[in-house]
């Protein structure tokens, strides 16, 4: 998720790490098959914040790398 | 009669609570603002309630100690009747937490606040609807407007009386038949823990570490083991993904029958990220917001202090007239107390903490941390962190508090230590009223800045010795919301209030006593202890004893200044740098007894210990650097 330019939409496809990170990413709408659109990214490898169910979620750069996307247009 | 209120982080929880409960627990918009329960005893309709306002939770699953102490709460059930207060604009998400609740099977109510919110993101509930799915009563407010708060209250009461518990949510066939099953293997385990069965058995499934250390036969693990495989087989996928992605489905299910959803309204508030949240445009921002904010706060303050303490400076000479003695020098001090507290501190503190309940309340904190994630990345933190430091600019007590938003228990004791070496309003009353007042505003600026510098090498350094890789930033944005002047001013007057009966008292005794001291001569052994870091800085001898005070209050530094000196024309018998050492080594050393005590708590005492060696080394250090910068220039 975190090669992905802000305004594209991208389908979650896995959340890799552990059990933590996956039940919490879950919690707030970041999950496998969910659509999310990436609304801003950040200078200097900073955070991502993205856009799930009409809320939206920053995440830091390490988190976002853990979640495997597929662009859809 | 027991009323919990639980919901999502900044679903209005505390809102609702203040709305009952007079001003009583400080609400914001940022997520995980509460991270203890409060408490509170009111009459409603001739009922004696108590109503406990928990800390949000996403799920029954905590991750941080917030979300602990809300779920052990939740389990202890001692509520007769569970408020599940959710934001009416997140509803499908908030209706996995509803799931859950109910799985604790105790009576509930669902409060749908935000309606406001929900129907501007063209969100349209239909709430009788939502009654018969949940089998619980649901109602609507708007608890900023003061909107439904009657009603829900009232709805607590009916179902804590007729103890209805809401309908169990079926989940698909064939999960629910692994679920079933276990849980009728676990029914003995269940009564042992006096956990439903339900949620126990879904718990296990899940994985849950919280749960599955509450297990303790080997055969019952070996059996979860089992059945988690049952799962994991049938779907192809881990067994903690199959139930969350059920429950989902299940909210979503629930959502689409009660919910229609239309195009929502754009307003100027979605549009004001683009320039806030932008890549270059959001540092300016944040620059020029900062900026301001500490312009105007400086700028009141100011103006209020310089009469204030010339209308005292100019009543003290006349009392001599009147008094002689002891008596004389006591009523000074008394003054000299009661001065400090409306001339050098209330003028700062007042607009600053106006400032900081407007930033809250509109939802910028929580864009601060997004924007600051890069740079405290750097230093081993991440994003969140900057939320106990910008509270830390308030009173450092709330800041350490707030610590309990991180989720690893090292950047908690890291984001901790740092906290306490940021200028708090006490502080900030030393640097505008010696520094601004007596040098520049923009010296007191590069106090300021110094400070930050200062506490980024020792980000950098402690981070160095606890090498551990933060867990990476995990945080909702909240939309912006247009503060009320109302809830505005009451949580100003909240944490003023604290300073008014708590520092203010120290403030005033803490003056007599010294001019007590001072008459007795006694002021001057502590001095004699202290002389040799008095020496080492360059500063007066009689500076000593103000230093002990300050560790009681910190703006007794300040206050105790003028008093051991016998003027508040500091500049007749001290030079800059002096003013400028005493301010750096005051910022840094020793934090205050409350601080301490708050330390204490969260991290032990031990800790606590390092924090104070550490500040006082530092304290010792930068304030020799002043004092050698000063003599070079």
């Amino acid at each position: 998720m975190d090669t992905i330019k802000p305004g594209q939409k991208a389908r979650v496809l896995e959340v890799q790490g552990g059990w933590g990170l996956r039940q919490k990413l879950s919690e707030l709408g970041i999950f496998p098959e969910q659509i999310v659109t990436i609304a801003t990214t950040s200078l200097w490898r900073g955070p991502v914040l993205v856009e799930v169910n009409s809320n939206e979620v920053a995440l830091g750069r390490g988190v976002a790398r853990k979640v495997v996307v597929e662009v859809v247009s | 009669m027991i009323i919990a209120m639980a919901g999502q982080p900044n679903s209005g929880k505390s809102t609702l609570f203040n709305q009952v409960a007079g001003y009583k627990t400080v609400t914001s918009n940022f997520p995980g603002k509460t991270v203890k329960y409060t408490k509170t005893t009111v009459r409603f309709s001739g009922e004696v309630m108590e109503i406990v306002d928990l800390p949000g939770t996403y799920s029954l699953t905590s991750f941080d100690l917030a979300e602990v102490e809300a779920r052990k709460y939740l389990l202890k059930k001692e509520a007769d009747v569970v408020v599940n207060v959710v934001d009416a604009s997140l509803l499908s998400r908030s209706l996995e937490l509803t799931i859950q609740i109910t799985e604790l099977d105790v009576p509930m109510v669902l409060c749908l606040n935000m309606m406001d919110e929900a129907e501007r993101k063209g969100i349209h509930i239909d709430t009788g609807l939502l009654e018969d799915i949940l089998g619980m009563p649901v109602v609507p407010a708007v608890a900023v407007k003061g909107k439904g708060i009657r009603e829900v209250f009232q709805a607590a009461i009916e179902t804590a009386q007729t103890r209805e518990k809401p309908k169990k949510i079926e989940y698909s066939r064939d999960i629910e038949e692994v679920v079933q099953t276990l849980e009728r293997k676990l029914e003995e385990e269940s009564h042992k823990l006096k956990i439903p069965s339900r949620l126990l058995s879904l718990k296990l499934l899940e994985n849950d570490h919280y749960f599955l250390r509450y297990v303790t036969t080997p055969q019952v693990l070996e059996m979860i083991k089992e059945y988690q495989g049952k799962l994991e087989d049938r779907h192809g996928k881990p067994s903690d993904v199959v139930i969350s992605s059920e429950r989902h489905a299940q909210a979503m299910n629930i959502f689409e029958q009660a919910a229609t959803v239309t195009e929502p309204e754009i307003s100027m508030r979605d549009r004001l990220d683009d320039v806030l949240m932008h890549k270059y445009l959001g540092y300016i921002s944040l620059g020029v917001i900062l900026y301001v904010f500490f312009n105007v706060v400086f700028g009141a303050g100011q103006i209020v202090e310089s009469y204030i303490l010339d209308l005292f400076e100019s009543v003290i000479p006349h009392l001599s007239l009147y008094l002689g003695g002891i008596s004389l020098k006591l009523v000074e001090g008394l003054i000299e107390g009661f001065a400090g507290g409306v001339g050098i501190v209330l003028p700062y503190l007042v607009p600053f903490l106006i400032g900081l309940a407007i930033l809250e309340d509109i939802g910028y904190l929580p864009r601060i941390a997004f924007l600051m994630d890069t740079f405290l990345h750097r230093i081993g933190l991440h994003g969140k962190a900057i939320i106990p430091v910008i509270l830390g600019y308030g009173c450092t007590v709330p800041a350490v508090m707030a610590t309990r938003i991180l989720e690893s228990d090292r950047d908690r004791f890291i984001t901790a230590a740092i906290s306490t070496m940021i200028p708090c309003a006490a502080r900030t009353t030393i640097i505008l009223g010696l520094v601004a007042f007596f040098i520049s505003a923009n010296a007191a600026l590069v106090v300021y800045i110094f400070n930050l510098a200062v506490i980024v090498v020792l980000g950098l350094i402690l981070s160095r010795f606890m090498p551990e890789i933060t867990p990476g930033l995990i945080l909702e944005m909240p939309s912006y919301h247009v503060p009320s002047v109302r809830s505005v001013l009451l949580k100003t007057w909240l944490r003023v209030r604290e300073f008014i009966y708590i520092a203010w008292p120290f403030l005033i005794g803490g003056s007599i006593l010294l001019s007590f001291m001072n008459y007795v001569g006694l002021d001057s052994y502590v001095n004699t202890i202290l002389s040799p870091l008095t020496l080492l800085l360059g500063l007066p001898t009689a500076v000593g004893v103000t230093l002990v005070f300050g560790i009681l209050k910190k703006e007794l530094s300040l206050v105790m200044l003028m008093q051991a000196l016998g003027t508040s024309r500091l500049l007749e018998v001290l030079t800059t740098t002096q003013i400028l050492t005493f301010t750096v080594f005051v910022i840094f050393y020793i934090p205050c007894v409350a601080t301490l005590g708050v330390l204490a708590r969260e991290f032990g005492a031990k800790r606590m210990g390092y924090i104070t060696v550490m500040t006082t080394g530092v304290a010792v250090l930068l304030a020799l650097l002043v004092r050698v910068g000063g003599m070079i220039l």
